[in-house]
């Protein structure tokens, strides 16, 4: 098996995108990432794009080959990765695995989605698939309700305060103000989070991510290559992948993400570190208590604890363990497909040393989370400067 | 869409109006809705349908303030994960109950009501939700 | 063969509107409407129950009393103006919320507030028959009361029904008699389209209500040879709770005889329900050997009407909660709520 690398990355702008269209997203960010890379179309052997619903927001399916269409590729092989919001992560996933195997060289992994051709009534809608939609849909249950079912339970059971899950938004937002490419450019407090009113109790409107348009994409080639095209290689040094039972109501537990802690463990083995020594990591906080579950899960702190950690501003870009430093899910937005792919792209930026007013000190390894539903897929990775 | 599909929900009727979901014969451990499956046995044991008990008690809960599409005229209402008599668990609204006895630990009692009603012309999903007994 | 009810059970929603709540919005005087048409609140169901669910309730809680398997049941009728469908019966969907099986009759039955004894009779008269051994006839309604109307003091939600059968040591009322009277007459209807019934005012009382129910008490009374003072309860439709009162005084029935039986004051006019669940609270208290007379009245018009005799089955058979007490479990609204629950806001 093969080490491989990212070698390049492209994004769009997060947010409303009324003006542009599905396939200009897809272009946008694929052309950004070829361009970044040095690398031209014709070099690129596969593609794989994760995409969550297209069908549901824009009525197109077959996207594997709509991106390699618009992008030009054909007749690479373009493949459409699903697994609601990991879908990105997967797609991450699926395209190192081709370069590791050595049936392909140089892949072209993307994400996307573009959720406000809908109404807010059936973006809603169409998440709600990434649940069990029969058993949860059909009774009134949208994704705020299963994630604030699981927060009451962590606030019951270890004393989490809303308040502590308020911090994780405040932290997010102040992150993604010095993201140019974030949906959100404006600091909150933890009164606003307070007085935003119940969406589902106990979460608030502003601890859930937002309805977002937008894209990301990155080359992906063997590390050996890599670092002879340019010196901004970042090499995935494990990808890991696990499953949990789809409907909340047949999990072991409603406090825990058990997928993500066993993608979590997997990964610090295969990498043989411990969390101690990730730098900063991007994890799902399609809710604040979310990233509060997800720091658990990881191991940076205690099970149960990371509402106090969070308080305490350890997670903060100055912190012991900055978390989404790219201003995350809440801050940055949440165009599904687009997410995990969209984490790979802030990683590959830190370990770079280009992320600005973002930039951890002494960035070594980076970890991205990325979470499908409620916790019935995780994906995680790690990496380091090659 | 899916939401007004007849055939799925006549196929449904016995999950949703009793709920019958099935029971591994030899481990007797109860799944709802019904699996072919038995994620822990395999093939080993049969799957025989079964009624689930009928009483639960609250495990998590929530007061949904933005419901999903076709809730919208419902809201707010309550929302709870609780766990069957037989240890099944399952996601369900919580019903003419007063707030205060809505809580962890309450036990619920299944009642038979109307789950969406969307389309005037359209034909209307009855099935389950709990209401906290005394 | 003896036949008889062997199980019986009520439902009423949780949800209660006080008549001077709904008068003070018409801006009357709430105390003088509520006493002149003897009702203090009526029931409302919430958004999420119809018909179809109070049914259902009403099957479940009739099983529990009969302590016998739905599979045993051979018919099935359920008697409303409110169907939930105007095609595609309740009965089937109470039949398969119960698991009655194929084996089964089953259809839904109208005639105004005397569409559930209507189907009552007919089980009666299956299990006589021998076609069946087990009928199950409910009587619900989630009535539509015109906004502004006398009617909307009164018009109710709920329901009752009875499972009939024929083996001695399970029946806990025998049903010695059954008639009715029947006309056109066209007192109180509803178009096919129209959201409310109309009714014809002061030609509901005594051209209508009194004429029908007078006579089919006065005819089983003249068949069974029997007289008022026979009769420890009778139960009469109950539109409000004057008519069922001014009719037992003109048949020679006391105050105390009609007062187990009239629910009205306390849920409204549960329209096909009403005298069947009138029936229900009486059941909850009548001992070994005490005779009922029942009369329904439905518009269009017809009173069915039953003698029924309780046996000493009854003390091991009764319904888990008394509906009396069952009924003070209460909640309730306003008139804005209850326009929003009985979905009567309309936009010009």
């Amino acid at each position: 098996m093969r080490s491989v690398s990212i070698v390049g990355v492209g994004l769009t702008k997060f947010g409303e995108q009324w003006e542009k269209s599905f396939k200009e997203l897809i272009a946008e960010a694929g052309v950004k990432a070829i361009q970044d890379s040095g690398l031209e179309r014709k070099d690129v052997n596969a593609v794989y794009g994760g995409c969550m619903a297209s069908g549901r927001f824009v009525g197109q399916e077959h996207i594997g080959a709509l991106i390699a269409d618009q992008l030009g590729l054909n007749p690479v092989p373009s493949t459409r990765v699903e697994a609601a919001c990991a879908s990105g992560g997967v797609a991450l996933r699926m395209g190192y695995m081709a370069v590791a195997s050595g049936i392909h060289d140089i892949v072209a992994v993307g994400g996307v989605e573009k959720m406000t051709e809908v109404s807010t009534e059936d973006a809603g809608f169409a998440l709600g698939g990434a649940g069990d939609q029969e058993t949860e849909l059909f009774v009134g249950a949208s994704f705020p309700a299963l994630y604030a079912l699981m927060a009451r339970k962590h606030m019951k059971k270890f004393g989490t305060t809303e308040e502590q899950m308020a911090s994780v938004a405040v932290k997010n937002h102040g992150n993604a103000v010095n993201n140019k490419y974030a949906q959100f450019h404006r600091e909150i407090t933890i009164d606003d989070v307070m007085k935003s009113g119940y969406v589902s109790s106990p979460l608030k409107l502003l601890d859930c991510s937002p309805i977002t348009d937008g894209a990301a994409a990155v080359l992906l080639m063997p590390t050996e290559q890599a670092k002879k095209i340019n010196d901004k290689a970042v090499e995935i040094i494990a990808s890991t992948q696990a499953s949990d039972t789809l409907a909340l109501a047949d999990r072991e537990n409603l406090y825990e993400t058990k997928a993500a802690k066993i993608a979590g463990k997997q990964a610090y083995e295969k990498a043989g570190i411990k969390p101690t020594d990730v730098s900063f990591a991007e994890v799902h906080d399609c809710f604040t208590i979310a990233e509060i579950m997800a720091i658990e899960s990881l191991g940076f702190c205690p099970l149960g604890e990371g509402g106090k950690f969070t308080e305490q501003g350890n997670t903060q870009i100055s912190g012991q363990i900055p978390i989404n430093t790219s201003g995350g899910l809440k801050g940055k937005g949440h165009p599904v497909g687009a997410t995990g792919v969209a984490q790979a792209i802030e990683t590959y930026l830190q370990l770079n040393g280009e992320a600005g007013k973002r930039q951890v000190k002494d960035a070594e390894i980076g970890m991205t989370h990325n979470v499908g539903g409620s916790g019935a897929t995780a994906v995680v990775h790690l990496y380091k400067k090659a | 869409m899916v939401q007004n599909s007849l055939p799925l929900h006549w196929r449904k009727y016995p999950e949703r109006y009793r709920l019958e979901g099935n029971i591994n014969e030899e481990t007797g451990e109860a799944f709802f809705p019904a699996r072919v499956v038995d994620p822990k046995q395999g093939r080993k044991g049969k799957l025989v349908p079964i009624e689930m008990p009928r009483i639960g008690k609250i495990v998590s809960l929530t007061e949904v303030y933005v419901g999903p599409q076709g809730f919208e005229k419902e809201t707010p209402y309550f929302l709870a994960l609780i766990e069957l008599e037989n240890k099944v668990r399952m996601l369900t609204q919580i019903v003419d109950s007063p707030k205060e006895k809505i809580k962890e630990g309450a036990k619920v009692k299944k009642v038979f009501r109307k789950i969406s009603d969307i389309d005037e012309e359209g034909a209307i999903a009855y099935g389950y939700k709990f209401k906290v007994e005394e | 063969m003896t036949v008889g009810i062997v199980g019986y059970g009520a439902y009423v929603p949780k949800k209660r509107i006080k008549v001077e709540e709904i008068a003070k919005v018409w801006k009357k005087d709430g105390k003088k409407v509520s006493v002149g048409i003897g009702v203090i609140e009526k029931a409302l169901g919430s958004w999420d129950e119809d018909t179809a669910t109070i049914s259902v309730e009403v099957a479940r809680k009739a099983l529990e009393v009969a302590k016998i398997e739905a599979k045993e049941i051979g018919a099935v009728y359920v008697g409303s103006e409110s169907h939930p469908y105007a095609v595609k019966p309740t009965s089937s969907i109470v039949a398969e919320a119960i698991n009655t099986g194929t084996e089964l009759m089953a259809a839904d039955l109208e005639f105004a507030c005397k569409a559930g004894t209507a189907g009552l009779q007919l089980v009666y008269a299956e299990v006589k028959a021998g076609m069946i051994n087990y009928g199950l006839a409910i009587g619900a309604d989630t009535a539509q009361g015109r906004p502004g109307d006398a009617l909307e003091f009164t018009a109710g939600s709920g329901g009752a029904g009875f499972i009939v059968g024929n083996k001695k040591e399970e029946i806990i009322a025998e049903i010695n008699e059954t008639i009715s009277f029947t006309t056109d007459t066209p007192d109180f209807w509803r178009r096919q389209h129209a959201e409310f019934p109309s009714h014809a005012g002061r030609f509901t009382g005594e051209p209508a209500y009194f004429k029908h129910v007078l006579n089919a008490a006065k005819n089983i009374m003249e068949k069974t040879k029997t007289k008022p003072s026979d009769f420890k309860y009778a139960v009469f439709h109950q539109p409000n709770g004057k008519f069922p009162k001014r009719a037992a005084k003109i048949l020679g029935f006391t105050p105390e005889q009609i007062e187990q039986g009239l629910m009205t004051p306390y849920i409204g006019n549960t329209y096909s329900g009403a005298t069947m669940v009138g029936l229900v609270s009486v059941l909850d208290i009548a001992k070994a050997g005490d005779k009922i007379l029942a009369v329904s009245y439905g518009s269009g018009s017809g009173s069915d009407a039953f003698i029924l005799t309780v046996t000493e089955n009854i003390k091991n058979k009764r319904a888990k909660i008394p509906l009396l007490k069952a009924i003070e479990d209460k909640e309730y609204v306003d008139y804005s709520e209850y326009i929003i629950h009985r979905k009567k806001i309309k936009t010009l």
